[in-house]
């Protein structure tokens, strides 16, 4: 396959369905290139023309503005709106829901308007369309299969069911953990605590929702976000649960079952 | 003798509305001190916000049977004051049971149902008293509420169950004094509580039953002025706030920061030096985030005076989940101490900046403000439409950008992302690395 990106598009005179927004994890983070890979590759299946920004995209500036540090948020945002405007940009989609919420939401006001969506509900759209089919006898047939609400895609974007109908493709057994969908407890990165270390406490909260996830009894534990990913990876093996339980971003799962 | 009650109940009754008036005209004042913010759009939205988070409830059935009691009790005692309406006109009056007459046998079902009302209101309260006390809730048990906050929430669940005890003993006495045929007591239906609480009062005298009943008449109704009186200091407050509360409460996604104009357009400036030319000069040195109450918004303080300290937030906050020292419970508690202590100020000079305390540092530490994930569980479990998340934020910003100070770790973030665009020490030029190996 060929991922282009848009500087590409526009030197051969044509123009994407679709930009994908990456993020810095899926671009840099060794785990979240897999899931950046995996929705590449599904993108890539149905026929849906998509570019990247590539070397001119830039981190949006969540981190920074939820540290604090508005003046280098406006920075990012400032840099980051002037390229998409520039090639007049009209639907987004990203595999991060911080990338998601700051595109969404945070940016309008700021002269970047677009219609973003969060890589689940394209998978949805994609579905309802009939262009994702399953393999017969996918791997996750019939296996318990529980679902974390990210913090920025759930109550940020109250978007709970999307990526729950992903999953009901699978013929799985979808579990839910105590805490879920507006209830759902975060995993401890979102507001910049990704970039530092935890402060002081009886426990970590990755470890407190491994426990979790793991005490539903399911083998697969399914994410929408890298920054969770990295955190519930980490809070299952701080369970002992590595080798029984996999945890896995949506788009992975779908990649994996698809036609 | 009667012109004397009359006389002291107009006196009790003015000087109950002044001095709750003049507690409310202060804490107006404090709530004003914050910043201006405009929250008069979507006027539809927010009324229909007003009508189901305030007058429905609507988030205290996310817990349904503690929605159903708290229900119950707010209704009760707001129905019930309806009464308060005829109390009120028959101490000025030197009258008993003015609506009798003028309703009819409406009256007897009207006071039937204050009676039911009353009598699930006291169930409601001992019910909130034994999970506070006695099945020890783990959100009230927290030491967030140790000391005055913890006796507050007792005093007012037990003063409520009093009211309504009152209530139905000066209706049972009233009852038994009318079936001797008294004077002055206005035929009425049998009450539907109290009118099985007539054994009880059949063996005393009349004299006696007349004490009874003006005693539980004149406790009733000072009970509900000082009750009046009480609420500006206490975490009561919330059954007049929450209404305004849920009518300014946000309209945007929960994941929206509030921008900063300021900032916006100093970059743009710098990013395009030739609009800094044309821009309108000002000398007023804007200030970044906040650091005291009246950088806040009042809003933000509108939100310190509603909250009733129960806990939903904190018990749904990861950080106090896992033990940090960030509670939001308390981020909106020491927001309010800090108005009131400023108010204090306000009452005895004009400026309040003497004290030479602020919100950051003096209630709230950095260490609390560092905890927070920005996951929202604050904002989303309250059910009278408060964000902790709002001051947390702002609060923040005051430290990163006027105050300098960050942890370590974040400052190698900052500057991750100002020189290589990614939170992470990666070289821009790799960005696009994964395409390459998947171009293969």
């Amino acid at each position: 396959m060929q991922v282009k990106s848009m500087a590409e598009f526009v030197a051969s005179g044509d123009t994407p369905d679709i930009l994908f927004w990456v993020g810095c994890a899926g671009s840099f983070d060794q785990r979240a290139q897999k899931i950046t890979k995996a929705f590449a590759t599904i993108l890539d299946k149905v026929g849906l023309k998509f570019a990247i920004l590539g070397k001119e995209e830039g981190c949006t500036g969540d981190p920074a503005r939820r540290a604090g540090n508005e003046f280098l948020f406006q920075m990012m945002a400032y840099n980051n709106i002037q390229i998409l405007n520039a090639y007049n940009v009209q639907k987004i989609v990203t595999t991060c829901p911080h990338c998601f919420n700051t595109l969404k939401n945070e940016y309008p006001e700021l002269g970047g308007t677009y219609e973003v969506i969060h890589h689940t509900q394209l998978l949805q759209q994609l579905i309802d369309q009939g262009k994702i089919k399953m393999k017969e006898g996918g791997t996750f047939k019939g296996k318990k299969i529980t679902y974390h609400d990210s913090c920025y895609l759930g109550r940020a974007n109250e978007v709970y069911e999307a990526p729950r109908q992903v999953l009901e493709i699978l013929d799985a057994e979808l579990v839910e953990m105590k805490r879920c969908r507006s209830k759902g407890l975060c995993c401890g990165a979102g507001g910049a605590q990704m970039f530092k270390e935890e402060e002081k406490g009886t426990t970590r909260i990755n470890t407190e929702r491994g426990k979790e996830a793991v005490e539903t009894g399911a083998e697969v534990v399914a994410m929408n976000c890298p920054f969770c990913m990295t955190m519930l990876t980490d809070g299952v093996k701080e369970n002992g649960a590595e080798d029984h339980v996999k945890v896995l971003d949506i788009a992975e799962i779908i990649a994996n079952s698809m036609q | 003798m009667q012109i004397m009650q009359q006389i002291f109940f107009v006196i009790a009754f003015a000087v109950a509305v002044y001095l709750f008036s003049k507690k409310a005209m202060q804490i107006r004042r404090n709530i004003l001190l914050g910043r201006d913010v405009s929250l008069n759009d979507h006027p539809n939205e927010r009324w229909k916000n007003l009508l189901l988070l305030a007058f429905g409830q609507k988030k205290m059935f996310r817990n349904p049977l503690v929605g159903v009691l708290h229900f119950i009790v707010y209704a009760g005692f707001i129905i019930i004051n309806i009464e308060v309406l005829e109390i009120v006109l028959d101490g000025i009056l030197g009258h008993h049971r003015l609506f009798a007459p003028l309703l009819g046998s409406l009256y007897g079902w009207l006071i039937g149902i204050f009676e039911i009302l009353a009598v699930g209101v006291t169930i409601g309260c001992a019910i909130f008293l034994a999970r506070r006390n006695i099945v020890k809730i783990k959100r009230f048990a927290s030491k967030d509420l140790n000391g005055w906050p913890r006796s507050d929430a007792n005093y007012i669940l037990i003063t409520e169950i009093v009211l309504m005890l009152l209530f139905l003993t000066m209706n049972a006495a009233y009852l038994v004094l009318q079936a001797r045929g008294e004077a002055h007591y206005t035929p009425v239906d049998n009450f539907w509580v109290s009118g099985y609480l007539t054994p009880l009062f059949d063996g005393m005298s009349s004299s006696s039953l007349m004490a009874i009943e003006r005693t539980a008449w004149w406790l009733h109704i000072l009970g509900i002025f000082a009750f009046l009186n009480y609420l500006p200091y206490s975490k009561h407050l919330h059954i007049l706030l929450a209404f305004p509360n849920a009518y300014y409460a946000r309209l945007e996604p929960k994941g929206k920061m509030d921008n900063m104009p300021d900032i916006q357009r100093e970059v743009l400036y710098a990013m395009q030096p030739e609009l800094a030319a044309e821009a309108p000069q000002s000398d007023v040195m804007p200030k970044f985030g906040a650091k005291d109450i009246d950088d806040l918004s009042w809003k933000n303080l509108l939100d310190a005076y509603a909250c009733t300290e129960c806990g939903r937030c904190s018990a749904a906050c990861p950080a106090t989940q896992t033990g940090k020292l960030l509670s939001p419970r308390t981020i909106m508690m020491k927001t309010r101490d800090r108005a009131e202590a400023v108010g204090k100020e306000l009452n005895k000079k004009v400026d309040f900046k003497e004290d030479g305390k602020t919100l950051l540092y003096d209630y709230i530490t950095e260490e609390e403000l560092r905890a927070c994930t920005t996951c929202n569980a604050c904002v989303q479990e309250c059910p009278v439409s408060i964000s902790p998340l709002d001051i947390i934020l702002q609060l923040r910003r005051h430290l990163i950008m006027e105050a300098s100070s960050a942890p370590a770790e974040w400052t190698n973030m900052f500057s991750n992302i100002e020189n290589n665009m990614a939170p992470w020490k990666m070289s821009p030029d790799d960005r696009d690395k994964w395409a390459t190996e998947l171009n293969g």
